[in-house]
């Protein structure tokens, strides 16, 4: 009965070291276990592969050995250096060792009588005790029937190198080609050998916009977060992961405030800001949203904090002369190091791509304030999912910084309305303040309100505010006016009003 | 006529090893005559020679020299098909031909 007395080891995990790999795995791949990357053509299966090495020799001084059947070392060697991954220096530092089982171009061997594959199982064995191994990759296992014409014999051989590897106690990433996106796990069915765990890439095309997502399918006997997330491959430093319902649980909240540049904003919010707020400011095209965020600028460059200012459209010097028309000098402010302005066009890059810049730009610069203006500008590059994701993901960042973030949206219409980064990002914010015209009497006026500030008291009026030289100034409510959300404003009598009002008087 | 060096990579000491190596001290003695070199290479002992030789199965025979290079994978049952894929000419079908 040894099978019930044998003592049950409960998986421990291998942090690989890949950001963002390691929540999404609930702590990394399982140890001294074998796990399927399966994913298509591009899919970015070999940066990842090698990257798990890269990380393992970089962070955890640990050995590693890349099996490659397709590409030559001499070309991973080349393709992954834009990492800055050194592979020839590890390599003779005696930290990574290729086993090369690539292709030999124009040499096709014969086939006579039985055989096995002995040669490769023991030169895999030698590269992992040569260098002392603690991780391997097998890049792309389903080259191997390419190779070897007897698929019985290497259904057989896998399996023995599978075994082989749990013996070693090594922690293997075995990659395999699919050849759809949603569909089998990976060709030739190579995954029945390696089927504990699986992960799969995602090079989805979304209304004409690549997106890359990874999924871990399973772990067997251990946990992961489930569901895609999106990832990116930056040069110089290969795959990001990016876990976004992650961040979002840990975000601290303070009760510190802060001013938004505008004294009258301040008092229709309960005193200003709090500290690491999320605000969000909608309104139609023209009727100072990039104002309010050149005042929220000011407001902190003059209480002595940095601010990060990311333009999706409009230009430094537009910027520049707009913020010095309202009487506020953002040259000497960057001059002063208080500001920084970064102009992008939105589809300069991918939304994944852009959030891994910010990141790296709030890194830097470390604002206590960020400014997005504007981030519907940002929906266009993107799906409405990966926006989503995005606008998470920026707000994770944002939030863990302790930064108080201001982004703005452009409702589509001039009159009332709502837009879609309203839509999906309105319960991520912690503050709403609608800017909307009202036309009253063949006038263009402009209505201001809070409609939301978590954790706060706030004004509900609908302000008149006008804009001149000195910025913006907000005035009385619109009292006998109603409708001017919802984009048909109507006027009110003075009579009506006072029944209204009588009717929620206690008597 | 050059001498010819053969390199035979074998696992351990299975019957599949002992097959191959039979197999081709039989081609050897009744086709070459001597004009040969065999080295036999046992991939649980050197491994790195296998790792040069980028060898995946066992056994595998090589034909180093002379060039070009050429495999046979297999215990090398069938002496025809080694010949042909290590493009040698059999010296026994040079005597008597077969019909």
């Amino acid at each position: 009965m040894k099978s019930i007395n044998e003592k049950v080891v409960k998986i421990s995990k291998l942090e690989t070291g890949i950001p963002g790999f390691d929540f999404i795995a609930g702590g990394g791949l399982p140890m001294g276990r074998a796990t399927l990357l399966s994913g298509t053509s591009g899919s970015g299966k070999t940066v990842l592969a090698a990257q798990f090495l890269a990380e393992g020799i970089i962070k955890a001084n640990e050995g590693g050995v890349f099996v490659t059947f397709e590409e030559r070392p001499v070309d991973i060697r080349r393709n992954v250096n834009g990492f800055g991954w050194d592979i020839q220096k590890w390599e003779t530092m005696g930290k990574w060792a290729f086993v090369d089982v690539s292709p030999i171009p124009g040499e096709s061997a014969l086939v006579t009588g039985e055989y096995d594959l002995g040669a490769f199982l023991s030169r895999i064995e030698y590269a992992i005790k040569h260098v002392n191994a603690r991780r391997v990759v097998i890049d792309s296992i389903g080259s191997i029937f390419t190779q070897v014409k007897d698929s019985s014999i290497v259904r057989m051989e896998l399996l023995r190198i599978v075994i082989m590897l749990k013996e070693l106690g090594v922690t293997a990433l075995v990659t395999a080609e699919r050849i759809e996106e949603y569909g089998p796990v990976a060709r030739f069915g190579v995954e029945e050998f390696v089927a504990d765990n699986v992960i799969i890439l995602r090079n989805n095309i979304e209304e004409e916009k690549r997106r890359r997502t990874i999924e871990i399918l399973k772990f067997r006997g251990t946990n992961h977060q489930k569901g895609e997330y999106p990832f990116t491959v930056l040069p110089g430093e290969g795959v990001i992961i990016i876990p976004l319902s992650a961040m979002e649980l840990q975000q601290k909240s303070s009760t510190i405030r802060i001013t938004s540049g505008n004294i009258e904003l301040d008092k229709m919010c309960g005193g200003g800001f709090f500290r690491d707020s999320i605000v969000l400011v909608s309104g139609a095209t023209g009727n100072g949203k990039t104002l309010l965020a050149t005042e929220f600028i000011a407001g902190g460059v003059n209480s002595g904090e940095r601010c990060l200012l990311l333009a999706f459209e409009e230009s430094r010097e537009q910027l520049f002369r707009n913020a010095n028309g309202w009487g506020m000098d953002f040259e000497q402010m960057e001059k002063d190091g208080k500001l920084k302005v970064v102009c992008k066009y939105p589809e300069a890059a991918g939304l994944e791509d852009h959030l891994i810049m910010i990141r790296d730009g709030i890194d830097k610069f470390k604002p206590n304030r960020l400014v997005v203006d504007s981030l519907s500008a940002l929906e266009r590059v993107s799906s409405i999912k990966g926006f989503r994701e995005f606008v998470i993901g920026l707000t994770s960042f944002i939030k863990h910084g302790e930064i108080a973030g201001f982004f703005t949206a452009t409702t589509p219409n001039l009159m009332g309305g709502t837009s879609i980064t309203e839509t999906h990002i309105s319960t991520i914010t912690d503050s709403i303040i609608l800017l909307r015209y009202v036309e009253m009497l063949g006038e263009m006026r402009r209505g201001i309100t809070v409609l939301k500030m978590r954790g706060s008291m706030h004004n509900k009026d609908i302000c008149e505010y006008t804009i001149d030289g000195n910025g913006m100034h907000i005035g009385k409510p619109f009292r006998n006016v109603t409708g001017i959300i919802s984009g048909a404003p109507a006027y009110v009598t003075t009579s009506e009003m006072e029944r209204v009002d009588s009717l929620f008087q206690e008597k | 006529m050059n001498k010819m060096l053969f390199k035979l990579y074998v696992t351990g000491k299975t019957p599949k090893s002992e097959r191959a190596i039979a197999n081709i001290n039989r081609i050897c003695k009744e086709e070459l005559h001597g004009d040969y070199e065999l080295v036999i290479i046992d991939v649980l002992e050197q491994p790195e020679l296998a790792e040069e030789g980028r060898i995946l199965a066992t056994p595998t025979l090589t034909k180093e020299l002379p060039p070009p290079l050429s495999r046979v994978i297999g215990d090398l049952s069938d002496m025809k098909k080694v010949l042909v894929g290590l493009d040698i000419q059999p010296y026994t079908s040079t005597i008597n031909k077969e019909v």
